[in-house]
């Protein structure tokens, strides 16, 4: 399957999704002299529609979809588990713990470095960053309920 | 032109006080760190940094941004030099020469020739910018809602035309960014769009978590299961001093980058990335030993260098006067100017002439900082380029996460950082290009309020688009470029942009 057949379909079907959430969101789309704020957005995915039939129809050139190279994608999950794992806990345990607990994690389950260096990053990556940002410049990073 | 030579006057004595050259030092200093890192380049590096001018007020903040960008700029000409590796886009031409000459033992000269060229472009770019902005601003004021439609949508059909892919699927990019700039409050009805409940995204997505997560984060899910970089080529310091032969190879090929680089750098798009292939091009035309280029010719450094550089003052040029960015850097620059409360356009002029002037100046300053800066620290960036990999991509996504977070202090940031850059990843597998997601996020809003005031104040007519002298110019400079865009296509042939692309995938050279 080429990529551009499946990018293609992909674009049509969420320009169908925009235009189907505006009518079901009830937002109006007013008149031409007077449009309304579903205006803007139905135009959008109408153009997004044509240019996902375009794409498809011009296909023919492209690459495969199994020849786009995925070979990186374990790391690549294993990434944005990280980043949704920080997303939930930052708030929760503090800057510092879930940072910490985030690079123990690159570092040691994902890329297996040895367990004192990847301590010692973690530890020195979070308080760092914690000092340079929340102590120096004064942006403020939460804090768990442990005082992390 | 005495009354602007008073007001870089003001412009210095804000720029040379030595609070604000503390920060344009720290600036140049952290973004060339930043830049040196492979794949972050200046759109990234402004958006995780930009929490550190929190505490700042408006000028220094913006000041030090401005260096940052510079900064960034730079650093990635010492990857490409040292490593074959650009540290950002515009710097892939550097790669071919730069990298011949260092093989050959003139790393240092390269990375000499490469900071002399950017501070000479840099300079006299600014000097263009400084005559530029305040005419252009004027005119702007002529601007109405219909000019402004025609005006930014032709900005999005350059940046599609010029991206190095097909111009649909780059236009396809721009109508999604423009749909993911509609989630949020309507400004004109009050109405919550697309926001599914969550409070936090009633003022839309935010271009730092968008860029971030589409540039920063995609880049790192794209490498890090990758093999580790290939080793780095240390120059001496003493061999920094590029030969006489090469100081003269180097003039002309500096003064024409620079013209180039800065005309081509007020277009909109992705103007650094071309004004460096553009000058590569150019310089090689008009080489009378072509067969160097490759191996090591000091044109094919001296050239890209300087033009990418000049395209960048050139970039700044339509963001200050017309408060439009040309491409996805400046509108995030644009979008850091907002969050300090300054807002770019045809009034910055007159009603903040001290940051205005001052930031002119500081761009001055910034490049004299960069030149001073860059050469005796390159060991230090060659160092920072030796650490592997597997550690450095963690501490690159702690930097992300934290800019990101800072912004506005939401956990909903860091969520669509996280889905950018998956998106991000998705997308460059599947061959589309991701900067004019981030021109149309910023666009959005101005585009739509503009097009419905456009629309009411013709009672309904989409004719008034072409009734406007101003506005029918632009749609048909827009036009004109879509057929020949078409035209192309129909012969298919390879014209400059395929040719581009080719090089940036390192599949042939220009």
């Amino acid at each position: 399957m080429r990529i551009d057949r499946v990018s293609g379909v992909a674009l049509a079907v969420l320009a169908a999704v925009v235009i189907e959430e505006t009518w079901r969101l009830r937002l109006p789309l007013g008149t031409l002299a007077n449009p309304g704020p579903g205006y803007v957005p139905v135009l959008l995915a109408v153009g997004l529609l044509v240019a996902g039939v375009l794409v498809t129809t011009l296909s023919r050139s492209s690459a495969t979809l199994a020849g786009a190279g995925w070979a990186e994608w374990r790391h690549s999950v294993a990434i944005l588990a990280v980043c949704a794992f920080v997303a939930l806990a930052l708030e929760r345990l503090g800057y510092r713990l879930t940072m910490g607990l985030a690079c123990v994690a690159l570092l040691g389950a994902v890329e297996r470095k040895p367990l004192v260096v990847t301590l010692l990053v973690a530890v020195g990556l979070a308080a760092g960053t914690y000092f340079l940002f929340d102590t120096l410049l004064r942006v403020q990073l939460p804090r768990g309920p442990l005082g992390f | 032109m005495l009354e602007t030579l008073g007001n870089l006057g003001l412009g210095f004595s804000v720029a040379l006080s030595p609070e604000i050259l503390l920060y344009a030092f720290a600036g140049c200093l952290v973004g060339t760190l930043v830049g040196v890192l492979p794949g972050v380049g200046p759109l990234a590096g402004i958006s995780l940094l930009l929490p550190a001018t929190f505490g700042l007020d408006a000028t220094r903040a913006i000041v030090m941004l401005a260096g940052i960008y510079y900064g960034a700029m730079y650093g990635g000409s010492t990857t490409a030099i040292l490593m074959r590796i650009p540290g950002e886009a515009a710097s892939v031409m550097t790669c071919i020469d730069g990298y011949a000459m260092a093989r050959k033992g003139r790393g240092g000269a390269a990375l000499g020739i490469a900071a002399v060229g950017s501070y000479v472009a840099g300079t006299v770019s600014v000097v263009g910018l400084m005559l530029l902005a305040p005419p252009l601003a004027t005119f702007a004021l002529r601007f109405g809602p219909p000019e402004y439609v025609a005006l930014l949508l032709l900005g999005l059909l350059v940046l599609a035309y010029m991206s190095s892919g097909s111009m649909v699927k780059s236009l396809a990019m721009a109508a999604l960014g423009l749909l993911l700039g509609m989630v949020g409050i309507d400004q004109m009805s009050g109405y919550f769009r697309f926001a599914y409940g969550f409070v936090e995204l009633g003022d839309g997505l935010g271009v730092v978590p968008v860029a971030v997560g589409l540039f920063g984060v995609a880049e790192i899910l794209a490498t890090a299961g990758k093999r580790t970089p290939p080793d780095v080529i240390k120059p001496r310091l003493r061999e920094l001093l590029p030969s006489r032969q090469e100081w003269r190879e180097s003039a002309a090929p500096i003064g024409r980058g620079t013209v180039l680089g800065f005309l081509i750098g007020i277009l909109p798009g992705s103007a650094h990335i071309i004004s460096s292939f553009v000058s590569y091009a150019v310089e090689r035309r008009l080489s009378k030993r072509p067969g160097e280029f490759g191996h090591g010719a000091v044109a094919g450094v001296a050239g890209p260098e300087s033009a990418n550089n000049a395209a960048t003052s050139g970039a700044f040029v339509p963001m200050l006067a017309l408060g439009v960015p040309s491409g996805p850097i400046p509108a995030v620059m644009l979008a850091a100017m907002m969050v300090h409360g300054v807002s770019p356009g045809p009034m910055l002029i007159h009603q903040q002439p001290a940051l205005f002037w001052g930031f002119i100046a500081s761009m001055y300053v910034g490049n004299l900082v960069l030149l001073i800066l860059n050469l005796p620290l390159v060991g230090l960036f060659v160092n920072i380029l030796r650490v592997p990999y597997p550690y450095l991509y963690p501490a690159i996504l702690v930097f992300s996460i934290l800019g990101v977070y800072a912004v506005n202090g939401s956990v909903m940031d860091v969520w669509i950082m996280v889905v950018m850059g998956l998106l991000g990843w998705v997308l460059r597998k599947l061959d589309f290009e991701t900067a004019p997601i981030v021109l149309g996020v910023v666009l959005a809003p101005m585009i739509e309020l503009s097009l419905r005031q456009s629309l009411a104040m013709s009672d309904g007519r989409y004719a008034i688009f072409l009734q406007r002298p101003i506005a029918a110019v632009l749609l048909a400079s827009g036009l004109l470029l879509v057929l020949l865009n078409v035209y192309s296509s129909v012969r298919r042939g390879r014209d400059w942009r395929a040719r581009l692309t080719l090089t940036e995938k390192g599949e042939e050279a220009p």
